[in-house]
């Protein structure tokens, strides 16, 4: 495997052919390449819709309502539905055990925020303090709203990245007062958060000052929830299921909706969605490994066959090696090795091609679900054993063709 | 060297059986220099293929140096045929991408020398047939009788027992032919024992003893004078 001589034989046989060699060398790095990009592309997919995902905790139950379409029990459609904090209470109470995070939010639409002389529309919800976790909200400064400032009534803000940068530019925010609509809020802290700029651009204030300051009495725009996780997703997916259907019913029956009005009150869980997508993403993953798979046998085909035509072509020499002592395996392995070697070869060119083209093309890739793409270093490994057993594969019927002749017929004069 | 008793070949060709050799009884001492003369379909070139392991014999024995040379496997026939003999063809059969040192090199890369000691080895052998500075020429820029002696070079670098050369001359012209002869009788003269396949008179008449094949059978075999290729040369 390892002589020079034999090495010296491929190239030899190689440079003679150059055209021949090329061209099949070329059937293999495309394949190979079309599987590195296939497969940069499916993980580019799977960043872009993840990241989509993680602007919000994927566990999410929420909650949220508008005006009745169906009559019901005497009442009119065209009834807006309203929260409140009973509401909240009731759905918190019942489906306790299921539960992780809950918060109750109240909007304040057209939210315009001051600082000093810089204002800026942002959205701005009184909320509770499990929204942290429901928001998936990283704290950069400070904290988040705790419970003491929704239980006193505190006049404090956590606001989004983008807000400090908007309105406070490189100075520390925390601590400074912003107001909204003229009220002034301490900021108490300024959240990250993973689902980029349209997420960080939120102001989040204690539910209940929230409410106090703008008259909201008990109302509550929305509500989140998390379901508790279990260690099978299937397992956590039925559940979150049908916790949603449970509340749904429940919020139904308390505030008089017709069971089939689908618009007057959602809720929708995040999960179920994330499953959906995440076995479209394997779906996919596999349809480019399949492709990509193809590809690569459509080339080791054609590596195949070129081998079959050297051997054909080298029949005579065969013949000659066998006459002065060549054993069977010397010339299994002879073809073996050069057919290893081309697949490898132009295999390994592809692979370095379509990693560059990831490398440089990939950071610019970032719509909203396709992010990032590449392919990281198992991947990589992986496709270079698909190279070698290609190569093997491709060398092996021509070897055994070659080991099968015999040196009488090989040698005889035309 | 070589003891050859009761051998029979027979090819089949559809229904039609073609045989070839009829008994062939026939014995070669060490050092001996043998033509083997018959005109085509005589069955030469089969008898020499059998001696050289490149084919079996139906039935009778063959004991090669006192190893019996019988129900070979190919790695086992691949091995004695690089330890046993020195194959010389007509064609020449040199690899033709490879130079006279690489191809004189070839028999003993199957015997496992290193490199180094093969292209010395190969050197040695190359000067032996008077090619010393045409090493590292391809086959391809030699002319007929040059590629003879390379390839008689690799024949003689696995160091065999027998030197098999079939039709030795069948591609040359006379000057060259005797060229070559006197090349084999001077290999001879060193003690090598040679087989000779040829259907030339003047070429047999140049070796020690002269087999003639008809048919399958051998109808004659008796030692001729020696006709010396040199006084040609």
């Amino acid at each position: 495997m390892f002589n020079v001589e034999r090495w010296q034989e491929i190239f030899e046989t190689l440079r003679k052919n150059k055209l021949r060699t090329f061209l099949t060398g070329l059937s293999v790095a495309s394949g190979i390449f079309i599987l590195v990009i296939l497969l940069g592309f499916s993980s580019g997919i799977e960043n872009g819709v993840t990241s989509e995902f993680q602007q919000d905790a994927t566990n999410e139950i929420f909650v949220r309502t508008r005006i009745t379409t169906k009559g019901y029990k005497g009442l009119n459609p065209g009834r807006r539905i309203q929260l409140k904090d009973e509401d909240f209470a009731m759905v918190s109470n019942n489906y306790d055990e299921f539960l992780e995070y809950r918060t109750a939010n109240y909007s304040i639409w057209g939210g315009q925020v001051a600082y000093k002389n810089e204002t800026g529309n942002y959205r701005v919800q009184g909320v509770l303090p499990d929204n942290q976790f429901i928001e998936n909200a990283d704290i950069g400064k400070g904290r988040f709203i705790n419970f003491s400032d929704v239980n006193d009534n505190r006049k404090v803000a956590v606001i989004g990245n983008k807000v400090s940068q908007d309105l406070f530019k490189a100075e520390n925010p925390i601590e400074k007062y912003i107001s909204i609509f003229g009220i002034p809020y301490k900021v108490v802290g300024v959240y990250f958060d993973p689902g980029g700029e349209r997420e960080e651009s939120q102001v989040f204030l204690p539910l209940t000052s929230a409410r106090a300051a703008f008259n909201g009495g008990d109302n509550i725009r929305n509500m989140s929830f998390t379901v508790k996780m279990s260690e099978n997703f299937d397992e956590a997916v039925a559940l979150s299921k049908n916790v949603t259907e449970a509340i749904e019913a429940d919020l139904k029956e308390k505030l008089i909706i017709a069971p089939d009005d689908t618009a007057a009150i959602r809720v929708n869980n995040t999960l179920e969605e994330a499953q959906k997508i995440y076995s479209l993403i394997d779906t996919i993953k596999a349809v480019f490994w399949f492709i990509g798979i193809g590809t690569i046998i459509a080339g080791v085909v054609g590596v195949g066959n070129i081998m079959i035509i050297i051997v054909k072509e080298r029949t005579k020499e065969i013949g000659i090696r066998k006459a002065l002592g060549a054993i069977p395996a010397s010339i299994i392995g002879m073809i073996l090795q050069e057919a290893i070697f081309v697949t490898m070869f132009s295999g390994l060119f592809g692979l370095i091609a379509g990693l560059a083209v990831l490398e440089i093309a990939g950071p610019y890739v970032d719509s909203p679900f396709i992010k990032f793409p590449q392919v990281d270093f198992g991947t990589a490994i992986t496709t270079v054993f698909i190279l070698v057993i290609a190569g093997a594969f491709a060398g092996f019927l021509p070897a055994y063709r070659a080991a099968k002749i015999k040196p009488i017929v090989a040698l005889r004069d035309e | 060297m070589i003891q050859i008793k009761d051998l029979h070949k027979s090819y089949h060709m559809g229904s039609n059986s073609l045989h070839v050799l009829k008994g062939i009884n026939f014995n070669v001492k060490e050092g001996e220099l043998v033509s083997i003369m018959g005109s085509s379909g005589s069955g030469k070139s089969t008898l020499l293929n059998i001696l050289g392991m490149l084919d079996e014999a139906d039935e009778g024995s063959y004991v090669l140096d006192g190893v019996p040379i019988k129900n070979l496997n190919e790695k086992v026939a691949a091995k004695y045929r690089n330890e046993f003999l020195g194959f010389i063809f007509q064609s020449f059969n040199l690899i033709n991408y490879k130079s006279a040192v690489d191809n004189v090199a070839l028999p003993m890369f199957y015997k496992g020398i290193a490199r180094k000691e093969r292209v010395e080895k190969a050197r040695h052998y190359l000067e032996k047939v008077g090619l010393a500075d045409w090493g590292h020429h391809l086959p391809s820029e030699l002319s007929g009788g040059q590629k003879q002696r390379v390839a008689i070079a690799r024949a003689l670098a696995s160091e065999p027992k027998v030197l098999l050369a079939d039709e030795p001359t069948g591609a040359l012209d006379t000057t060259t032919s005797y060229e070559v002869m006197d090349l084999i009788q001077g290999i001879n003269d060193e003690g090598k024992t040679i087989l000779v396949v040829t259907h030339e008179d003047d070429i047999a008449h140049m070796t020690k003893r002269i087999v003639n094949l008809k048919d399958g059978i051998i109808i004659d075999d008796s030692p001729v004078e020696q006709v010396r290729a040199k006084q040609y040369v």
